[in-house]
């Protein structure tokens, strides 16, 4: 396995705060830090033959109107792990992800500089739609379409399918609608009816099925916006291990608020703090032996 | 107002209830208003209840099932003077031509309008534009549609005299006119519905990499189907009551639906005849026609027609879940 050197981080100057207790300096000895990994439970994952390198995020600014939110940012994001975006509020890892789909510049005012690479081809030479398709996006709310469950998906796939309840289903789109709600751990549970209206859906079960919205059009990358926030444990479990199970097929970028849960899925973590990259590497580092100050404080539940 | 009973309380608990609130210590202006606002509401109240008992008496007394399926005819005696078959077949089609006009033009112009608006300087000016449409009076809309619809080039839409004259009335062009009327309702229902639905709907669309026309298709105008279908309904109420266009547009003395040319349907189209609106004015004790009753009884047929639109609206907004439901029973009683 190619191990990338973790990219430059740029230090944030940042005056002590008198009510932390100071961690110990040397950056090794996570004495007080947080508890060991054997202490958590990280996802069950079987690992992955082959990763490869899919997008590489260089030196990227990113800005609305005047603010630069995201600040000289580099990444790799790889196929066959799970890179998890942490950070307090306004560390602009959202707008980071938003990014990777140019997503973004629905907004107006948007603006990036430095350069973001899918398969080596600069993601602005690309076409917007085409990009969106081969990147996609889960979202924090689940945002299911205010169609059946058949349709939420088949809209993804489809070109131009008829509309209506006289739609002629072909056996083809058919069978890739099953095959996107299977992967999305959803099968089993509409099976059934999938004429349903989707908005009748539990919260986990919409989220799945935006998960199996987004897989439908077999993307490349599978972009996920604190996906679990608005879902209770048990919901979050089952994306989670979706998540890791899918690691294999796409590349997964992951941003999430929950310390808990970037360690339990993630096999690489980047933490931001105020647009900048502050630390990036492997999650039981990051976590257990962060390397920077800011890091270990953050982890440590000192601040966020 | 009465309250359901409550179980009895357990033994040994007194129920408490918040104090009825009297109006006996407030400011004796505070009173009056109180009081005037409430006078107004049954006043409404009972101005309503007049006006539908009033034609309910008035109609239903001189309705007969003849009526509805024979033609007027021009008679100074009352019972010679025919039904109204035609004015209802005349306002089924300028309602038909107008509403087939105001609602794709109307909902194009919504989605225009919140999804695009660019340049927001011609947004300012279609917003300006349809807000002046919708505050002209009708029959400000009529004349100039009269004037537009007796140009030369124009004919087509209407009747040729012998001397090249354009008379400018038929259904069609009553039908376009009344598309003016009914389209500021469509746009402003389509932009609510717009405007309801969240952007995280439209992001996911745009983030399946899809383009934003086919979001609007595909995504957006799906969603706000009630939307649609509750302006369609306030417009269709607004054509069919409408008088004014019909009696410039349309002759006023024609009670009979006239024909043009001979090609099937254009050939009507393209005719005179009247509406149930112009009906009623022409033959209330105002107009010249001599047939009180059966307009009194065609105002009756006019006020059901609307209230039926009414309900049908409220039924589009506030009775989708119950729709729903039933169709999911009916679904499952279909596949046990």
């Amino acid at each position: 396995m190619e191990r990338l050197t973790p990219p430059p981080a740029r230090r944030i100057v940042v005056g002590r705060d008198p009510n932390v207790v100071a961690p110990a300096p040397s950056p090794n000895g996570a004495t007080t830090a947080p508890p060991p990994a054997s202490a958590r439970l990280r996802t069950e994952r079987s690992p992955v033959a082959h990763v490869r390198e899919r997008m590489r995020i260089e030196s990227v600014w990113l800005a609305y109107g005047e603010n630069w939110v995201v600040r000289d940012v580099s990444l790799p994001v790889r196929q066959g792990e799970v890179l998890a975006l942490i950070g307090a509020s306004g560390s602009g890892k959202t707008t980071l992800l938003r990014s990777l789909n140019r997503l973004t510049e629905v907004t107006a005012g948007a603006a990036r500089a430095g350069r973001i690479t899918l398969d080596g081809e600069e993601i602005h030479e690309l076409e917007v739609n085409a990009l969106r398709r081969r990147v996609s996006m889960v979202f924090q709310q689940p945002n299911p379409f205010p169609m059946s469950i058949f349709d939420n998906v088949a809209y993804a796939l489809a070109e131009s399918p008829a509309r209506g309840r006289r739609r002629r289903r072909s056996a083809e789109l058919e069978q890739a609608v099953n095959d996107a709600l299977r992967r999305a751990g959803l099968y089993e549970e509409v099976a059934e009816d999938l004429d349903r209206s989707a908005l009748k859906l539990s919260g986990g079960q919409q989220q799945r099925l935006c998960i199996a919205r987004s897989l439908a059009a077999q993307p490349e990358v599978l972009l996920l916006d604190e996906p679990c926030s608005a879902l209770d444990p048990i919901s979050t479990a089952t994306i989670e291990k979706l998540i890791v199970g899918l690691r294999e097929s796409v590349a997964i970028v992951i941003v999430t608020h929950n310390l808990q849960q970037a360690f339990r899925v993630a096999d690489h973590v980047a933490f931001m703090h105020l647009g900048e990259l502050v630390e990036y590497g492997p999650g039981e580092q990051v976590f257990d032996r962060p390397a920077k100050q800011r890091t270990r404080e953050y982890v440590g539940g000192a601040f966020g | 107002m009465a309250t359901r009973e409550l179980t009895p309380a357990p033994a040994g608990l007194s129920v408490m209830r918040p104090p009825r609130q009297g109006s006996a210590s407030w400011p004796l202006v505070d009173r009056a208003g109180y009081w005037l606002c409430w006078a107004t509401g049954v006043a409404l109240c009972l101005i309503t209840v007049a006006i539908v008992v009033f034609m309910l008496v008035k109609g239903i007394s001189y309705l007969r099932p003849s009526l509805f399926v024979t033609s007027p005819a021009p008679s100074l005696q009352q019972s010679k003077a025919g039904g109204f078959f035609d004015p209802i077949v005349g306002t089924l089609i300028v309602t038909a031509v107008g509403t087939l006009i105001a609602a794709p033009v109307g909902v194009a112009l919504a989605a225009w309008l919140s999804e695009y608006g660019r340049p927001s300087r011609l947004a300012r000016a279609v917003e300006s534009a349809i807000e002046i449409i919708a505050g002209t009076p009708s029959v400000v809309l009529a004349i100039f549609g009269l004037l537009v619809f007796s140009q030369s080039f124009l004919g087509f839409l209407s009747e040729t005299a012998s001397d090249g004259a354009v008379t400018g009335q038929s259904f069609l062009t009553v039908g376009v006119i009344m598309a003016l009327l009914a389209l500021p309702l469509i746009v402003a229902a389509a932009r609510e519905g717009l405007s309801q639905v969240p952007d995280r709907m439209r992001e996911a669309s745009y983030a399946l990499g899809k383009t934003r026309a086919r979001t609007i298709r595909r995504v957006l105008l799906p969603a706000i189907r009630p939307s649609i279908a509750e302006g369609v309904v306030l417009g269709m109420g607004r054509i069919i009551g409408d008088t004014a266009i019909v009696i410039i547009l349309l002759q006023l003395s024609v009670t009979k639906n006239e024909p043009v040319g001979s090609v099937p349907v254009l050939n009507i189209l393209r005719g005179t005849g009247s509406t149930l609106t112009s009906y009623v004015f022409y033959n209330s004790p105002a107009g010249e026609g001599n047939a009180h009753q059966k307009a009194y009884a065609a105002a009756f047929v006019l006020l059901m027609i609307v209230l039926a639109l009414n309900f049908a609206v409220i039924r589009i907004t506030g009775g989708r879940d119950r729709a729903e439901s039933r169709r999911r029973r009916l679904l499952r009683w279909l596949r046990p």
